[in-house]
């Protein structure tokens, strides 16, 4: 049953971590984090820190020099968070856009948890805070801000929101890491950085605002198991596992670094493929 | 949380703020030009109704329909009910109708708690007897945190006809949870026997209770529950323990003032203090859709909590969905 299910496999790993994931995403995050204590702060045992402070900083400013150009000086643009972690982003991009404009950026946040297709998974979760800013979104430029991008799942789930809210003139996504295995039609505008994942592994994307440091960190997704349901993780890693080695028999196709195209050629297909 | 919501007690802090904290992002939802979220698409829920309502069943069935789950009303009065048919015999009818959630309300104390013994759905009740009415007070600590700012440490009066009220029985034990100091006034005679073992104060007199109180909640006068002389007259009755706008003079400048409807103005409370704008009544019917809306998410929106079920034949879905879940934690 589970290899039927490899979301619901995904979000194992990832729920329990307090790992942004298209499970997890948004505010689940929060909750996820409150679950599992230490696994946020504490960083998963052999894991790698991926980016740290300065180029997380770097990749903000040049996600903010995209924007600017890909839509004349973001005279309309108004930028909404994801909850949890998508939400300081989009703070952090509206101050690098005011300072290179000197014009202020509107930045909010959308919570998507109503909208989300995974909602009888798990008992009902926390909502996360929705404010959008006092102009409406109405004829503006909407840019998503999220911390990873992933199945794509919390994005489809932002557009619905969005459309509940207000006609925005167009809707484009900018995430700090595009780690593949997209399960939905949709892609970034706007990538901080492309991440060749296995679906086994687990991106922890850490920030000042909500775990006190910066970093995004790729590690297995075995390694903060303290879950009851230990028998059950196991049979599920052995499945991904396998998943995860004929994954790597036909490596993610990632472009690292493809700065303002974020199109990446692994979007999704090819992993699909692979299972 | 539980499968069910039949009284406050069924709620820990822990619950009852997240309910408070729901409530207050989908209050927000009000004010947008589309006031409808997807998230209970396809699922049913029941308006049980054995005793007239107005606000309550309005406020049920507009919670629902905003978070899109599909609402059957159902009110005893013209229906089977009316030939004899029994709680019991109704309930398995609406279980094979595929009710996901049962909101009832019924004169009988303790109706609901049996209902959920014979149903597989939530059962959320909407006031049963003069036993409990869990999601008015909830409405009422939402109406209070969102005047106060706080519940914590909060001094609330509740006056009135206590005997008869399910929203006192309810608004003690849900607002001893949070953190509230209650005291009941009421004349001895509308205090139920055993209030001395209620987590409250007791006074008779209501002038002495105002200046220290920041909330003060008027109960309704039940005359249809009342099978005795509980006071000799409705204008003493008024005298003592009215709110006039002389008594409102006597709370502290920041105080509110409840009431949970319907209202009889010159009884329980003069229309110039209804009207006035301390009064929330107005604010409590409103908060009141937040309130059940959020109920409805955290009892619905998520996995099937399963393991209750009383078998049948979808207990192996409820089984699959449980499953689904412990995968997904």
């Amino acid at each position: 049953m589970h290899a039927l299910y490899p979301g619901g496999a995904d979000a194992a790993g990832a729920a329990s971590t307090g790992v942004s994931s298209p499970e997890v995403g948004g505010t689940a995050a929060g909750s996820a984090r409150a679950g599992s204590g230490q696994a946020r702060t504490v960083p998963l045992d052999g894991s790698k820190t991926v980016l740290g402070p300065d180029e997380i900083s770097r990749a903000l400013t040049r996600i903010a020099h995209e924007i600017l150009e890909r839509t004349n000086g973001a005279a309309d643009v108004v930028l909404l968070g994801i909850p949890t972690r998508g939400v300081p982003l989009a703070r952090r991009l509206a101050s690098k856009l005011s300072q290179a404009e000197g014009r202020p950026a509107p930045a909010g946040s959308l919570d998507v948890t109503m909208y989300r297709d995974d909602l009888r998974l798990r008992p009902a979760r926390r909502l996360g805070h929705t404010a959008v800013p006092p102009a409406g979104i109405d004829g503006k430029i909407v840019v998503l801000v999220d911390d990873v991008l992933y199945s794509g799942r919390t994005v489809r789930a932002a557009l619905d929101a969005l459309g509940d809210i207000g006609r925005p003139r167009a809707v484009q996504l900018a995430v700090l890491v595009d780690r593949g295995h997209r399960e939905l039609p949709i892609r970034a505008d706007y990538v901080g950085k492309n991440l060749p994942t296995s679906q086994r592994e687990v991106v922890q994307v850490l920030l000042t605002e909500t775990d006190g440091q910066d970093g995004v960190v790729l590690g297995m997704g075995r390694a903060s198991q303290a879950d009851a349901a230990q028998s059950d993780r196991e049979q599920l890693d052995k499945e991904q596992s396998s998943r995860a080695q004929s994954n790597a028999a036909q490596p993610d196709p990632v472009r690292a670094d493809a700065p303002g195209r974020g199109d990446t050629p692994g979007d999704g297909i090819p992993t699909q493929a692979a299972r | 949380m539980n499968r069910h919501l039949i009284s406050a007690a069924d709620l820990s802090r822990d619950d009852a703020l997240l309910v408070l904290d729901t409530a207050e992002e989908l209050a927000q939802m009000a004010e947008r030009p589309i006031r409808k979220l997807p998230t209970l698409r396809g699922r049913t829920v029941v308006n049980l109704f054995y005793e007239d309502s107005t606000r309550t069943r309005i406020s049920f069935e507009a919670a629902a329909k905003r978070l899109s789950a599909d609402v059957i009303n159902f009110s005893a009065k013209g229906s089977s009910v009316a030939k004899g048919e029994s709680l019991k015999d109704t309930a398995l009818t609406l279980e094979a109708m595929g009710a996901d959630a049962v909101v009832i309300r019924h004169p009988a104390s303790g109706a609901p708690h049996r209902l959920a013994g014979w149903v597989r759905g939530s059962v959320v009740n909407a006031g049963d007897g003069t036993h409990e009415h869990p999601t008015q007070a909830l409405l009422d600590a939402f109406t209070m945190r969102r005047r106060l700012g706080r519940l914590d440490g909060l001094r609330v009066a509740i006056v009135g006809d206590v005997l008869h009220s399910r929203v006192a029985r309810s608004n003690v034990l849900l607002l001893r949870t949070l953190g509230a100091d209650v005291t009941l006034v009421a004349p001895p005679t509308l205090l139920p026997v055993a209030v001395s073992a209620w987590p409250c104060e007791v006074s008779y007199e209501l002038s002495a209770v105002l200046p220290k109180t920041d909330v003060v909640m008027m109960l309704r006068v039940q005359a249809e529950r009342m099978n005795a002389a509980y006071f000799p007259t409705v204008r003493e009755y008024s005298r003592r323990y009215g709110l006039d706008a002389a008594r409102m003079a006597m709370l502290p400048d920041h105080a509110i003032v409840m009431h949970p409807g319907p209202m009889n103005r010159g009884v329980e409370i003069a229309a110039e203090v209804a009207d006035s704008a301390r009064s929330t009544i107005v604010e409590q019917v409103a908060n009141g859709v937040s309130v059940r809306m959020a109920v409805l998410y955290l009892l619905l929106g998520g996995a099937d909590p399963g393991g209750a079920d009383p078998g049948g034949a979808d207990a192996g879905a409820g089984r699959r969905s449980s499953e689904a879940a412990e995968v997904a934690r």
